[in-house]
């Protein structure tokens, strides 16, 4: 697993309270991992911090699952 | 149309003295004091380091991760004082409960303070390289609201459903609420008392800055002091109280354990300066002769009264004279007590407190003490022939308690309980 997708599981575990096994690359946060519209706020917004990223609002909106994050942050963090 | 009787079925406490209803009642009956140094954050730099702190309350025992998350402190201690008086009360076991006349009126004076001082603080330190990063549950946790509408969605109460705000008067704003909406048949039950987390520098510092706060450093437990020429300013509690309302006939029907009738309630407004009282205590006189009517009693009705009693220099002095002027006579045959002097102030909480006390008063016919009196320590303003019950409780009968809280803003609640019978 790359680092970023290691980063990107522990803020899931860690906001949205489920099982690391949970977190698997296809899972959806609103459907597979009980995250309401706020949980999903939060997420994007941890990414930005721990990433130092900004993640405009019409992109966030894209990112509906693990995977999604995992390569949003991947292509704008290592440029 | 004839008003429909409430009683008291259930209680739930998270206080400085205890973690249940009974650790806190036998501690107040036994004058312990639950002020101690300040662990919530470094209080080192405040002229007041010392607080009456809820102990060995862990979180992670009460809610998951996830919900966690959700919640300020207040709304932790209110939630578990709800569970405790959900429970107590059996109301979750009454066959056919109509989950949609079950309201929760659960107060806050100032609600989510560590939370709004989080979010406000990184917005600071962080704003000009970041821009706004708002966590999204900052509005939602930091509510004075948010408590009565968690313990809504745990059980599923559907009947009316808010906060109160009147500062210190909170949550007896919040029980007088209840106790109307039943008395009116506006729903069978109601969760109801006041929480409260403020004990954190913006709590403290604000406090401090308006010299309410003792400051007796070297000697907390003998700080909150009520009545005593020494006092100088309150000390700062926290936690949760919450009671169970419900109408005497559906808490007969299921067979309800009572532990006292509500009688009733008076409001009003000092309308005289944003923190002090009266000085003559107009509003408490008005609030006390309210209450009194609205209960169809009269002052020799009384023989309890847990007083607001802060241990402020301005405070204790104004409310005193208004006892004696309501009382008359009666004032020197009932007892008084600043439970505030074993609790420390709990704010918004403070009135669901004194309103637990007041009702274990009358169901036990016991007095807590005003704790912290020393022998000649006298104010020339305060008339000594009154019974503060200083130092020790009292054993006496108590048919009937009030009990005053007094917020910022000028505005009185009084409560009154008396013993339940058929």
């Amino acid at each position: 697993m790359s680092e970023i997708a290691s980063r990107v599981k522990a803020i899931i575990v860690d906001k949205l309270g489920v099982d690391e096994n949970e977190v698997t690359e296809t899972a959806e946060f609103t459907k597979d991992l009980g995250a309401d519209s706020l949980d999903t706020v939060e997420l994007i917004m941890e990414f930005e911090k721990e990433f130092g990223i900004t993640i405009p609002d019409d992109q966030a909106e894209k990112i509906s699952t693990v995977q999604n994050a995992i390569e949003y942050i991947a292509a704008n963090t290592q440029k | 149309m004839e008003l429909k009787r409430v009683v008291v079925t259930g209680l739930g406490a998270i206080t400085p003295i205890g973690n249940d209803v009974e650790t806190t009642w036998l501690n107040a009956v036994a004058g312990k004091s639950g002020a101690a140094p300040i662990t919530h954050f470094d209080a080192s730099q405040f002229k007041t380091q010392f607080a009456c702190e809820v102990k060995d309350f862990n979180p992670n025992d009460h809610f998951d991760r996830k919900k966690l998350r959700q919640l300020d402190l207040y709304a932790q201690y209110a939630m578990v004082a709800a569970r405790q008086a959900v429970a107590d009360s059996g109301i979750e076991e009454a066959a056919n409960l109509d989950r949609n006349r079950v309201g929760v009126i659960v107060a806050a004076g100032i609600g989510g303070l560590h939370t709004f001082e989080e979010e406000a603080g990184y917005y600071a330190l962080n704003g000009p390289q970041q821009g706004p990063k708002y966590n999204p549950f900052f509005i939602p946790k930091m509510i004075a609201d948010i408590a009565s509408g968690h313990i809504s969605m745990e059980y599923n109460y559907h009947g009316p459903n808010f906060g109160v705000v009147s500062a210190c008067a909170s949550s007896n704003n919040a029980i007088i609420d209840a106790f109307n909406l039943i008395r009116l048949g506006k729903a069978d039950v109601f969760v109801t008392g006041g929480a409260e987390a403020a004990i954190y520098p913006a709590g403290v510092g604000g406090f401090n800055s308006m010299h309410a706060l003792s400051t007796r450093n070297d000697d907390p437990e003998h700080a909150s002091r009520p009545f005593s020429a020494s006092r100088d300013g309150f000390v700062m509690g926290e936690g949760s109280v919450v009671l169970i309302l419900e109408e005497l006939e559906h808490a007969k029907a299921r067979g309800a354990k009572i532990y006292a009738e509500v009688a009733g309630g008076g409001m009003s407004a000092d309308a005289y300066h944003l923190t002090a009282t009266h000085p003559e205590g107009l509003g408490a006189i008005l609030s006390m002769r309210n209450a009194l009517e609205d209960a169809g009693m009269k002052p020799e009705d009384i023989d309890y009264i847990n007083v607001h009693g802060t241990s402020t220099p301005v405070g204790d002095i104004s409310e005193v004279k208004a006892i004696v002027e309501v009382f008359g006579e009666q004032a020197h045959k009932l007892n008084i007590s600043s439970t505030k002097s074993m609790t420390g102030h709990l704010l918004g909480a403070t009135g669901a407190l004194e309103a637990m006390f007041s009702v274990l008063s009358v169901k036990n016919d016991i007095v807590p003490p005003t704790i912290n009196h020393e022998e000649g320590d006298n104010d020339e303003n305060i008339d000594y022939t009154l019974n503060f019950t200083f130092n020790k409780a009292e054993n006496r009968p108590v048919r009937a308690a009030l009990s005053n809280s007094f917020g910022f803003g000028g505005h009185n609640a009084t409560v009154i309980v008396k013993k339940y019978e058929e």
